[in-house]
């Protein structure tokens, strides 16, 4: 008897109880789409976090300088200029892990067009700053490294500030805005790259080249950076390493004894990000495990359904037999039934599943993402399931003795 | 009816455990059955005829003694071979048809070739001949349900028959009829056995066991009697519905 023939008996079988059949599959159906729409939403959320953090930059660190100990009093970061340009320079030939590195110069002004004005971030940065936050300019051009020597008074505005100045961005490329008195031209607008994470326009920033912002915008000792750097790391797993080398150098440069703390503080947002969506990676399993659960409830009602028509049908298991049909013949047929109604269970359940998710970032407008091999795994595991509950029952009838069977009432 | 020897059955012995007492549902028989022998087993209930017809049909195994069917020593075989044994060598008919329902009588008729992995073609059209030839040629397509009860256990002739046997044990088959049809069956059956066929037959009706070439009486797990008859001829008040082969 070939597995084909053994299928259709199964398949004939389970039709004759429709109701029967599509009540247990029910069960199955019901777990499938709870775990399809669990893992749904939870790598939604958790895609969330890590686009958030790929605006931000990628591979990113930030450097900034110390604090300032005055009296016993902490000043915060950055309020004591410890890093010098020629940190920078250091940090870029001497540390292979740091792919890419750019100081970011910043302050609050008013920038005024002809018609209008807007009060914004201006950074004062160089080319690499672009990259580092994988920042394409929608018209126009980026920062070059020809900009930065010549002090060239340019800007590449975000595209709030764009529109808020000029209406409509693409209106402002060759426009002059001034800046603290100071004519700039408009080169570029920047792609819109949306909120950070914590709810800020990440679009409302002007961009100028770094010593423009020095000697224009807002001086400061010319041998120290007072601001901070961006570095880009070549991977997320080699921001570790520029962590470990940027500080080793640092404190090399900077003549830091053993004791002495760090004059500055250097924050991997790549762990950082890394820690948050391991949070949501927990709550998105123990989402899934609850799911799981209700799968597991569906696999045992096979296993009742399938006993009680072992039961039912002890006399055709019998007859069935005494035509010939060997053992392993029984099991099969039983074990085909239950892993049929666990699999169609399952292909229904990932269509009520995948609904269900996409209803729910259609109604409360939360972050999904349908993973087909969640799917298929999940589909997968059903029919495992089906296969693993049904074992027993199928062992069962196939284990009948054939007098018995044909005798049963 | 001097054909070669189909069953020997030689100092069988069947002993079930009830409750802590033993009892010994067949107690040592010798039987020698040949080919082409239409035999009817004979008994009150207890006497151990259906033990007997369970061992001959290779769903029950003796205990002690030997069985050979068709020169294959039975005993020492397992539960695929049995199964094999049954479904090529064996046709069985039931007290109670045991009909798949819900399922057509070409369908039911092709469950044996199923298990012998014969293919659907082959299988279709070996179904329809085995009910051709038992006068069901026009209720192929029907459920169980929606025939009579001499027309199922003539569907579950046919399914005895499908995959050419060599012996049909047949248990009861008239229990559940009424006279005229149970007078049917037997004329089958009795037609079958024109043809070579060997059949085992089990009754407690006198009146069914004419139709046999051989009457065997149990009582007691012992074969008290065995007697070679001049059949009566089952004459069935509608045609015999068998057609010539």
């Amino acid at each position: 008897m070939d597995p084909f023939q053994t299928l259709l008996v199964a398949l004939r079988a389970l039709l004759r109880n429709r109701m029967r059949s599509a009540l247990t599959a029910l069960g199955i159906i019901i777990g499938v789409a709870a775990v399809v729409a669990m893992v749904a939403i939870g790598e939604g959320a958790k895609a969330k976090v890590q686009d958030a953090f790929a605006a931000l930059g990628s591979n990113l660190l930030i450097l900034a300088p110390g604090s300032s100990l005055q009296g016993g009093m902490h000043g915060g970061s950055g309020t004591q200029p410890t890093l010098t340009w020629d940190d920078l320079t250091a940090i870029r030939t001497e540390a292979p892990a740091v792919l890419l590195a750019a100081a970011v110069l910043r302050t609050n002004a008013s920038v005024i067009s002809e018609g209008q004005n807007w009060w914004t971030t201006v950074i004062g940065s160089e080319p690499e700053y672009f990259q580092i936050r994988s920042w394409s300019a929608s018209v126009g051009r980026l920062l070059e490294p020809g900009d930065g020597d010549g002090t060239a008074k340019v800007a590449v505005l975000g595209e709030t500030v764009g529109r808020e100045l000029f209406g409509d961005p693409a209106q402002a490329l060759g426009a002059t805005i001034r800046i603290k008195g100071s004519p700039y031209t408009v080169i570029g607008i920047l792609t819109r790259k949306g909120q950070s994470p914590m709810g800020q326009d990440y679009d409302d920033t002007v961009v100028v080249p770094a010593r423009t912002f020095r000697d224009k915008i807002q001086g400061g000792l010319a041998r120290y950076l007072s601001g901070a750097v961006f570095l880009g790391a070549a991977s997320p797993a080699a921001t570790r390493q520029a962590q470990e080398q940027v500080t080793a150098l640092l404190r090399e440069r900077h003549r830091l004894a053993e004791v002495d703390p760090d004059d500055f503080a250097l924050r991997n947002l790549t762990e950082m990000a890394e820690a948050l969506q391991e949070g949501q990676r927990t709550i998105a399993t123990l989402l899934a495990s609850i799911a799981a659960v209700s799968l597991l409830v569906g696999g045992i009602g096979i296993m009742n359904i399938m006993l009680v028509s072992v039961t039912e049908r002890t006399r055709e298991i019998g007859l069935r037999m005494a035509v010939g049909a060997k053992p392993r013949h029984i099991l099969l047929q039983f074990l085909l039934e239950s892993s049929l109604l666990a699999f169609a269970g399952g292909l229904i359940g990932i269509a009520f599943g995948a609904a269900g998710a996409t209803w729910v970032a259609w109604r409360f407008g939360w972050d999904i993402r349908l993973d087909p091999l969640v799917m298929v795994g999940s589909v997968g595991f059903s029919a495992a399931v089906g296969i693993v509950f049904g074992l027993y029952p199928a062992r069962k009838a196939s284990q009948l003795d054939p007098i018995d069977a044909l005798r049963f009432e | 009816m001097a054909g070669p020897a189909l069953i020997e059955l030689v100092g069988l012995v069947r002993t079930y455990h009830v409750g802590g007492t033993e009892v010994k549902a067949l107690g040592g028989i010798n039987l020698t059955i040949t080919e082409g022998e239409f035999v009817a087993i004979m008994g009150s209930s207890g006497s151990g005829k259906s033990t007997l017809m369970n061992t001959l049909g290779c769903l029950d195994r003796p205990d002690g003694g030997t069985y050979r069917l068709a020169g294959t020593e039975v005993a020492g075989l397992d539960r695929d071979a049995l199964a094999d044994l049954r479904n090529h060598t064996l046709g069985f008919v039931f007290q109670s048809f045991n009909l798949l329902s819900r399922t057509s009588a070409r369908e039911n008729v092709e469950l044996p070739l199923l298990y012998a992995g014969v293919g659907s073609a082959e299988r279709d059209q070996r179904a329809r001949k085995a009910l051709e030839r038992v006068g069901l040629a026009d209720r192929m397509d029907h459920h169980p349900n929606q025939l009579s009860g001499g027309q199922q256990q003539r569907v579950a002739i046919a399914r005895a028959l499908v995959n050419t046997p060599r012996m049909i044990l047949a248990d009861e088959p008239t229990g559940n009829l009424d006279t005229a049809t149970s007078i049917e069956i037997m004329a089958l059956f009795q037609a079958l056995g024109r043809e070579g066929m060997t059949i085992v037959l089990v009754t407690h009706e006198p009146d069914i066991a004419v139709y046999a070439t051989r009457v065997l009486t149990m009582r007691d797990g012992l074969i008290v009697a065995d007697r070679l008859q001049e059949p009566q001829q089952a004459v069935a008040s509608t045609p015999p519905p068998v057609a010539a082969t």
